[in-house]
């Protein structure tokens, strides 16, 4: 479903992806971990296709329109009610008019954000601007989902929350990347684990049933204190 | 597959012209400095040592000019706000439907700054605007287009820089210039009651500066938000 | 030889021959009849207009060819020409005056040459704060080059806007559909002026892409 092979990337001189290889099957969820400047984030829009590859190739079924895309950011339109920015963006991916209200009613509902779903995003908490994110990212039913540090800033039951959800997509077959630099958050998520450090993969497995303190020590071994 | 182009390029356009008319804020301060600019110079003119006639184009030209840069300021602020600008780069539309929806929401605006502005300079300089109304329109809409393109292409490049409302009209300079000049000069000629045929050079040189610089801007575009 | 003492040798060099040049502008070439011995700051003036219209020829094609090929070193070549210009933007612009005022009694006039000829130097100057304004040097360089492809592109513009526009200026006497009209001697030592500014910028800019070169690397 979504494969890089041998993805390499710089910044001038300053090398930040180095042969990136792996593949990623429905239902699977790739958790990266990686001190800050490790390149998770810059692997991650390569995988998006924001940023072309010096060399090495990406190939996703079905393009950009299968990405889902959830960062720290919400790409809502502050002005606008919850409503408005999901038809919107439900309306550039060609999510068909008959059933961009039902769905993006039933993503309303999913999320609990009922009573929100007329204010303005600007007036929106941050627990609940995440949420609508998640939504906004899900409304034209994406295969492929991209994760860059979503815990950010979430409150211990919003975190908990999207981990129940992120749980539900991937049972329901979608393949998901999380990318963090906290170990406790993405773990029992993942199916399979990643260790990044400069730009490279240190480790690269299933998760195997660790749990998140046996991952802790993994992590700390093989990247080194990050 | 242009029909794809053109519809997503009207989708970001018609979510451009909600938020302007959510928040209202663009739109009035141009239209408010564009009065203020007129009264400015209605009360600023002795009309007895200069002929209102003689001003007019220059007055009428230095305000859309203004008005112009104003509204150029909005153009990409909104999509920084959330990083909303990373959504519709990830989103699968092209590039060129993402800056063309920009430039026609960016057109729009300017053209009811401008509107208001002719309305208001006939209201305020008993100029006879009434007899050239037309080729006036076609020349604010030609010497319109191009600078706005360019505007709007360097407008993707400010907005992440630091003193972005500075850099904007030390950029733009330059490119207004060849419009401004013929704008005025087909103006002057046209308020003076000169024939059609003076002014055919300066259209179609307003002609051949808006067609290069949309083609231009539209081709530069993606180097200004790809990685 | 490094580029940079290759360099300073073609300024070295440039800089005698524009001397010499000066000398036979000055001595042997006939006085005009009716602008006097001002006129003599033409050979001067519009020399530096071609190069720095050269100059933003230049960054124009380094930048086309950065945004294709991706290779850095056009980029440096497009800042270096981008400085230089801007030097003989300004040269442009202070000869200008001083030839204007014994002639017009007037140091500034808003006619179409001498203010397009601003135009360039604001060209150049937003070219170079743009680049200031950017820290990250990938982003500059794709920044800078979209400027200097409008920038180079506007030119033409500007030069066609010169011919419709009724002008003080004295009309393009040399780069006109038809012959040019200057005499024979006249002719001569502006084109043998034409071609050592060319040098110098040649000078300059091989110097300034050296300096940009090190600064780089170090």
């Amino acid at each position: 479903m979504l494969s890089a092979r041998d993805v390499s990337h710089a910044y001038g001189s300053l090398r930040a992806l180095d042969r990136i290889t792996f593949t990623l099957d429905r239902g699977q969820t790739l958790a990266i971990f990686g001190p800050n400047g490790a390149g998770k984030t810059t692997l991650l829009k390569v995988l998006a296709g924001l940023i072309q590859p010096r060399h090495g190739t990406v190939q996703l079924a079905g393009g950009r329109r299968a990405i889902g895309w959830i960062g720290h950011q919400s790409q809502l339109y502050g002005p606008l009610t919850v409503v408005e920015n999901l038809l919107f963006w439900a309306s550039l991916y060609d999510v068909p008019k008959a059933t961009r209200r039902t769905r993006a009613d039933e993503l309303i509902g999913r999320l609990g954000l009922e009573r929100q779903a007329h204010q303005p995003a600007r007036t929106l908490s941050r627990g609940q601007a995440q949420r609508a994110a998640i939504a906004r990212a899900l409304i034209h039913d994406p295969s492929v989902l991209l994760l860059d540090e979503p815990f950010t800033g979430l409150d211990r039951v919003a975190a908990e929350e999207l981990r129940r959800l992120l749980g539900e997509l991937a049972a329901a077959g979608r393949a998901t990347v999380l990318v963090t630099h906290n170990v406790e958050e993405g773990t029992e998520l993942a199916s399979d684990i990643a260790f990044m450090r400069a730009g490279h993969f240190v480790a690269f497995g299933p998760r195997a049933g660790r749990d998140a303190v046996a991952l802790a020590a993994a992590y700390r071994e093989a990247v080194g204190g990050g | 597959m242009v029909v794809d182009l053109l519809r997503h390029a009207w989708l970001v356009a018609r979510k451009d012209l909600y938020l302007e008319f959510r928040s209202r804020t663009a739109i009035t301060s141009a239209l408010v400095f564009t009065a203020l600019v007129l009264v400015v110079f209605e009360h600023g003119r002795d009309p007895t040592a200069v002929a209102t006639i003689d001003l007019a184009p220059s007055i009428l030209w230095v305000t859309f000019s203004f008005a112009g840069m104003l509204t150029l300021n909005r153009a990409f602020n909104a999509e920084l706000e959330n990083q909303a600008l990373d959504g519709l780069l990830l989103a699968p539309i092209s590039r060129t439907s993402l800056f063309w929806g920009k430039l026609v929401a960016n057109l729009a605006f300017v053209a009811v700054v401008q509107i208001a502005g002719l309305l208001l300079f006939t209201l305020f300089f008993n100029v006879p605007v009434w007899r050239v109304w037309a080729p006036l329109v076609a020349v604010m809409i030609l010497a319109t287009v191009g600078f706005i393109a360019v505007g709007t292409l360097f407008s993707a490049m400010v907005v992440r820089t630091r003193f972005a409302e500075l850099m904007l009209p030390v950029l733009l300079l330059p490119f207004l210039l060849p419009p401004l000049i013929a704008a005025v000069e087909v103006t002057a000629k046209l308020l003076g009651g000169r024939p059609l045929s003076e002014v055919a050079g300066w259209f179609r040189l307003l002609a051949a500066f808006d067609v290069t610089f949309v083609t231009l801007a539209t081709l530069l575009f993606p180097a200004t938000v790809t990685e | 030889m490094t580029l940079v003492r290759s360099g300073r040798w073609i300024t070295g060099i440039a800089l005698l021959l524009v001397a010499g040049v000066y000398v036979r502008a000055l001595v042997y070439t006939p006085v005009e009849i009716h602008q006097g011995l001002a006129q003599k700051i033409y050979y001067v003036h519009v020399p530096s207009a071609w190069s720095a219209m050269l100059a933003m020829g230049m960054v124009g094609l380094a930048s086309i060819l950065f945004l294709f090929l991706k290779d850095p070193r056009y980029d440096r070549f497009a800042s270096a020409s981008a400085e230089v210009g801007t030097a003989f933007s300004l040269v442009m612009l202070t000869t200008g005056p001083l030839w204007a005022r014994p002639i017009w009694n007037t140091w500034w006039t808003w006619d179409a040459r001498l203010t397009l000829t601003l135009m360039l130097f604001f060209l150049f100057v937003g070219y170079q704060v743009l680049r200031g304004a950017v820290t990250d040097p990938g982003l500059r360089a794709r920044y800078a080059a979209v400027v200097g492809i409008c920038g180079m592109v506007l030119l033409p513009f500007i030069h066609l806007s010169v011919y419709l526009f009724r002008t003080l200026h004295p009309m393009p006497i040399v780069l006109k559909p038809s012959k040019p009209s200057l005499p024979g001697s006249m002719l001569v030592t502006l084109l043998l002026s034409v071609g050592v500014f060319t040098l110098l910028y040649v000078g300059f800019v091989m110097q300034r892409y050296a300096i940009g070169e090190r600064s780089d690397d170090a």
